[in-house]
C-alpha cells in the first residue's frame, strides 16, 4: 500500500486498510483531493460521514475511483463543529452525498447550492442541519422546489404514487407548454433505515438488508457485502464460489436488461418486443431460481461462500435454457433496430452528453451509453472477473437509443460469459468459515451490478463490528442524469427517458 | 411488419394453461410452505429461533409466523435434527392473519376463502386494483408486474391494475409502509370508492419483512388498514400471488386440501 503524494491512500482489492494508516487531513486538503480527483480522470465512488473510535467527532471519508488507472483511493478528514465548506460548488458529483451527510449527521455543508433533505428522516446524531427540533415531523418532499418563473411557465407535480406498479418518488417539472425546462426529483419515500440498522453488525439480518437494498439487484449487493466481509476477515473464496457468483451476477444483468428493453418497447407502444421480452425476462429469473430456489437470487451469495452448489446436471440444464432464451431474445430485440417508428422515438431523445456524464459521475450502462468506457468488471475486477474478462460495451450518442443498445450489447456479452462459465465450473469448497473481522479497519468492495457501480464501504470498530456500513447503489449517482436528460424534452417523453435509466428508488432511499 | 409476424409465429403462444391445467413446476430448490415436524425438540434447543432473522419463530412455542417469514431457510439449516422443511407447495395466501401461524406438525393451511356473495357479485368477474408500493425492495412489485406479462395474462381473469384509485375496487400493498408513505397510503385508500378490498403482498406488507421493528416503518398494510388477503413470501412467487387472487375471486376452491380445480 502506498501513500500518494496528495495525502490519500490507495486501496487494495483484497486487504483491509487499518484506519490509523489513513491520514487524517485538514478539511481544505481533503476538499482539494476530492475536487482535484474529479478534474483529473477520477470520480467520487462514495463520500460519507462516520463516527469511529480512533478519533472523536464526525469524519468524512471519500472513496475515489480512477477508472483508467485501475486505482481506488481513500481520503478522510474530521469535522470540528457542525459545519464545513461544501465541495459541491466545485464538484457537482458531491451534491447528493453532501445532502446525505447533512441529513444523517447534522453537518452543514456551507455554500451548498441546494441544501435540501435527501430522504426526509431524523438525524442519527440528534443534531439537525436544518435546525429542526427533535421529534418534529419531517414530511417527505415538503419544502422549496426549484421554480422557473414566467407567465406561460407551469409546474407539473407527479407522485409519490405513480400510475403503474412502480416505487414511490416525487417529480416536479417546470414546463413551458410541452417542453420541460427543469425537473427536480424528491425521493426518500422508500427509506427504511438500512444503513442505520447495519451499524453494530454483522448480524443475522445484515445479509437480508443488503439483499433487499434494491431487490432487483440482490445478487449484486449481496456480492458486494460478501466481498466486504471477506476482505475484513482475510478470507479467500474458492474458484468454484467465484464462478457461481459471477454466473448469478450476469443472470441478474440478463434478466433486467431484457426486461428493460421490453419495458422501453412498451413505453412507445411497440407491443411485439414488449410482450416477448416481458416473458423472456422471466426465463432468466427462473434460471436463477434453478440455482437457488429464488427468482431474485436470495440466499445464494453469502459471506464465506455461496449457499447453493451448481452441479454438472444443473449447469447442463442452465446451458440449454440459456441457449433458448438467447435465441428468443435476439429475435425479439432485433425487431427494435430495424423498425423506423421505434428508432424515431429512441434516437435523440433524453440526451446525456459525455461531458455532463463525466461531471455528474454517472455509472453503468447510462455512462457507457454516453461513451464513457467505465465498467468495474474491467476497471476494478473482483472475483471471477479478474480471470474472465467481459468486454466493455459502449455507444456514443447518449440518447435513449444508446442506453437501449448498450443493454443489447451487454446481453450478448453476458450470455457468452455465462455459457463459458457453465462449461468449466472449477472444483472447490462452496464455503469456508468467515472468521472474525479485522478491528478498526476499512474495506471497500466494488461490484458492477446491472445498473452500474455498487460500492460498499465497511468500517469496523475495536471489536470488529460495523461502526459504519456505507452502501452506494448506482442509482444514487444516476438520478441527476435523468433530471438532466429531461431538459428541453417534451414532458410526454418522460416515461421513456425514465425507463431508459430505470433507476432504483429503494436503492437510493435505503 | 412481416418480420414482426414471423417472430410472433416463432415465439409461439406462451400463456400458461393454469388454472385449467396443472400449474408450472416449481424449481426443486424453491422454498415454499414450511412444515415443522411434530416431534418434540431437545430440551432447551432454540437454534431455529436464534437463526431466524425476523423473529418469525418463537422459541418454545412451536409456531412459525408465515407472515413474518422471509423464506431464507436459515432456520432449516440451523435445526440440528432437520425438523423444519420448506416444501414445494406455493399455495400460502390466507384471509386471516392468524391463519399464517403454522403449528408444529401442521401439514395444511387454511387457505384464503372467496369473497362473500355480495362482494363476489361485484368483483368476481372484474376486479380493478391500485398497486401501492410503500417501502419495499421492488421485488414484490416486480413479481406482481409479472402477472401482467403474456405468460400469466392476469387480464383473462378480469383482474387489472389501474392508474387511478378512483377507478379501483381495491388496493394491493407491497412494502412495510414507511413513515414517509403513511400519508400517501391513507390518501390512496380513501380515494378508492366503497366497497373496497385490501391485499397485502409479501413479508414486508404483512409484518415488516427484514425491516420488522425499524422505527422508520409502520409494519405493513395491517398497521392502518383492514386486510382481506395476505400473500406471504419474500417476494412471493407469481404463482402464489395468482393463487391468492383466484381464491379471493372464488375461482379455486380446494380449501379442503383437494386438487386445484376451476369453479
Amino acid at each position: 500500500m502506498i501513500k500518494d503524494d496528495k495525502g490519500s491512500r490507495d486501496i487494495m482489492n483484497e486487504s483491509p486498510l487499518a484506519l490509523d494508516s489513513i491520514p487524517l487531513l485538514p478539511i481544505d486538503e481533503f476538499s482539494g483531493i476530492v475536487v482535484g480527483a474529479t478534474g483529473a480522470g477520477g470520480r467520487i465512488a462514495s463520500l460519507f460521514g462516520a463516527r469511529t473510535r480512533d478519533i472523536g467527532g464526525i469524519q468524512l471519508f471519500a472513496i475515489l475511483a480512477y477508472d483508467r488507472e485501475n486505482r481506488v483511493s481513500v481520503a478522510r478528514t474530521s469535522v470540528d463543529g457542525d459545519s464545513y465548506p461544501s465541495l459541491t460548488p466545485l464538484c457537482p458529483q458531491a451534491h447528493a452525498f453532501e445532502r446525505e451527510i447533512a441529513e444523517q449527521f447534522g453537518l452543514k455543508p456551507l455554500g451548498h447550492p441546494w441544501m435540501k433533505r435527501l430522504r426526509y428522516h431524523a438525524s442519527w446524531t440528534g443534531r439537525d442541519a436544518w435546525d429542526g427540533k427533535a421529534g418534529e415531523p419531517i414530511p417527505p418532499a415538503v419544502g422549496d422546489f426549484y421554480r422557473v418563473e414566467g407567465e406561460e411557465v407551469h409546474e407539473v407535480a407527479v407522485g409519490p404514487v405513480h400510475a403503474g406498479i412502480i416505487e414511490p418518488g416525487h417529480f416536479r417539472f417546470q414546463c413551458h407548454g410541452e417542453e420541460v425546462f427543469h425537473l427536480e426529483i424528491a425521493l426518500g419515500f422508500q427509506h427504511r433505515g438500512i444503513e442505520e440498522a447495519m451499524i453494530g453488525g454483522p448480524t443475522k439480518r445484515s445479509r437480508h438488508y443488503v439483499e433487499t437494498a434494491a431487490g432487483d439487484t440482490s445478487v449484486g449487493h449481496a456480492t458486494a457485502y460478501a466481498q466486504a466481509c471477506e476482505i475484513l476477515a482475510g478470507c479467500r473464496e474458492s474458484a468454484r464460489t467465484q464462478v457461481i457468483r459471477g454466473i448469478a451476477l450476469e443472470l441478474e444483468r440478463l434478466a433486467n436488461h431484457v426486461g428493460d428493453l421490453g419495458a422501453l418497447s412498451g413505453d412507445i407502444g411497440f407491443q411485439p418486443t414488449a410482450g416477448f421480452c416481458g416473458r423472456i425476462r422471466g426465463d432468466f429469473l427462473n434460471m436463477t431460481a434453478l440455482i437457488c430456489g429464488n427468482r431474485f437470487g436470495r440466499g445464494l451469495v453469502e459471506p464465506s461462500g455461496v449457499g447453493y452448489d451448481l452441479d454438472g446436471e444443473r449447469a447442463g440444464e442452465l446451458s440449454r435454457r440459456l441457449e433458448a432464451a438467447e435465441r428468443d431474445t435476439a429475435m425479439a430485440v432485433k425487431l427494435l433496430w430495424d423498425n423506423q417508428s421505434v428508432m424515431a422515438r429512441f434516437e435523440d431523445t433524453g440526451l446525456l452528453p459525455q461531458d455532463v456524464a463525466t461531471e455528474l459521475g454517472i455509472v453503468g450502462p447510462a455512462a457507457r451509453a454516453s461513451g464513457l468506457a467505465r465498467d468495474l468488471r474491467f476497471d476494478q475486477p473482483s472475483g471471477i472477473f479478474r480471470f474472465a474478462q467481459v468486454p466493455v460495451s459502449t455507444c456514443e450518442s447518449g440518447d435513449v437509443f444508446a442506453r437501449a443498445f448498450v443493454r443489447w450489447l451487454e446481453i450478448q456479452q453476458s450470455a457468452v460469459f455465462v455459457r463459458e462459465m457453465l462449461g468449466a465450473i472449477p472444483s472447490g469448497e462452496l464455503s469456508s468459515p468467515l472468521g472474525a473481522l479485522a478491528p478498526d479497519s476499512l474495506a471497500v468492495s466494488l461490484v458492477e451490478g446491472w445498473r452500474g457501480e455498487i460500492c460498499h464501504a465497511a468500517i469496523t470498530d475495536g471489536n470488529g463490528r460495523f461502526a459504519r456500513y456505507k452502501i452506494v447503489d448506482p442509482s444514487f449517482h444516476n438520478w441527476p442524469a435523468l433530471a438532466y436528460a429531461m431538459r428541453g424534452q417534451d414532458i410526454s417523453d418522460f416515461p421513456l427517458c425514465n425507463k431508459s435509466f430505470n433507476l432504483s428508488y429503494c436503492g437510493h432511499d435505503l | 411488419m412481416l418480420r414482426e409476424i414471423l417472430v410472433r409465429m416463432r415465439q409461439g403462444r406462451r400463456t400458461m394453461k393454469y388454472p385449467a391445467a396443472s400449474p408450472p413446476a416449481m424449481p426443486d430448490r424453491y422454498r415454499g410452505r414450511p412444515e415443522l415436524s411434530g416431534d418434540p425438540c431437545p430440551e432447551g434447543c432454540v437454534a431455529c429461533s436464534e437463526a431466524c432473522p425476523t423473529e418469525a419463530l418463537e422459541p418454545g412455542i412451536g409456531h412459525l409466523d408465515l407472515g413474518a417469514c422471509i423464506f431464507c431457510g436459515d432456520c432449516a439449516s440451523a435445526c440440528p435434527r432437520g425438523a423444519i422443511r420448506f416444501t414445494l407447495d406455493y399455495r400460502m395466501a390466507v384471509s386471516r392473519r392468524q391463519d399464517l401461524m403454522l403449528a408444529e406438525g401442521q401439514r395444511a393451511m387454511t387457505l384464503a376463502h372467496a369473497l362473500d356473495r355480495k362482494a363476489k357479485r361485484l368483483f368476481g368477474r372484474s376486479l380493478r386494483l391500485r398497486e401501492l408500493s410503500a417501502g419495499g425492495c421492488n421485488a414484490c412489485e416486480a413479481d406482481v408486474n409479472v402477472l401482467n406479462t403474456l405468460a400469466w395474462d392476469l387480464g383473462r381473469f378480469g383482474v387489472q391494475f389501474v392508474a387511478s384509485p378512483r377507478h379501483a375496487d381495491g388496493l394491493l400493498v407491497t412494502g412495510p409502509v414507511t413513515g414517509n408513505m403513511e400519508l400517501a397510503l391513507r390518501k390512496t385508500y380513501d380515494a378508492i370508492p366503497e366497497p373496497k378490498i385490501v391485499i397485502a403482498v409479501g413479508a414486508c406488507a404483512i409484518a415488516g419483512g427484514p425491516y420488522r421493528g425499524h422505527p422508520q416503518i409502520l409494519g405493513g398494510a395491517g398497521s392502518s388498514l383492514s386486510v382481506d388477503l395476505y400473500v406471504p413470501g419474500c417476494p412471493p412467487h407469481p404463482l402464489t400471488i395468482l393463487d391468492g387472487l383466484l381464491r379471493l375471486l372464488g375461482r379455486i376452491d380446494d380449501r379442503d386440501g383437494s386438487r386445484d380445480r376451476e369453479t
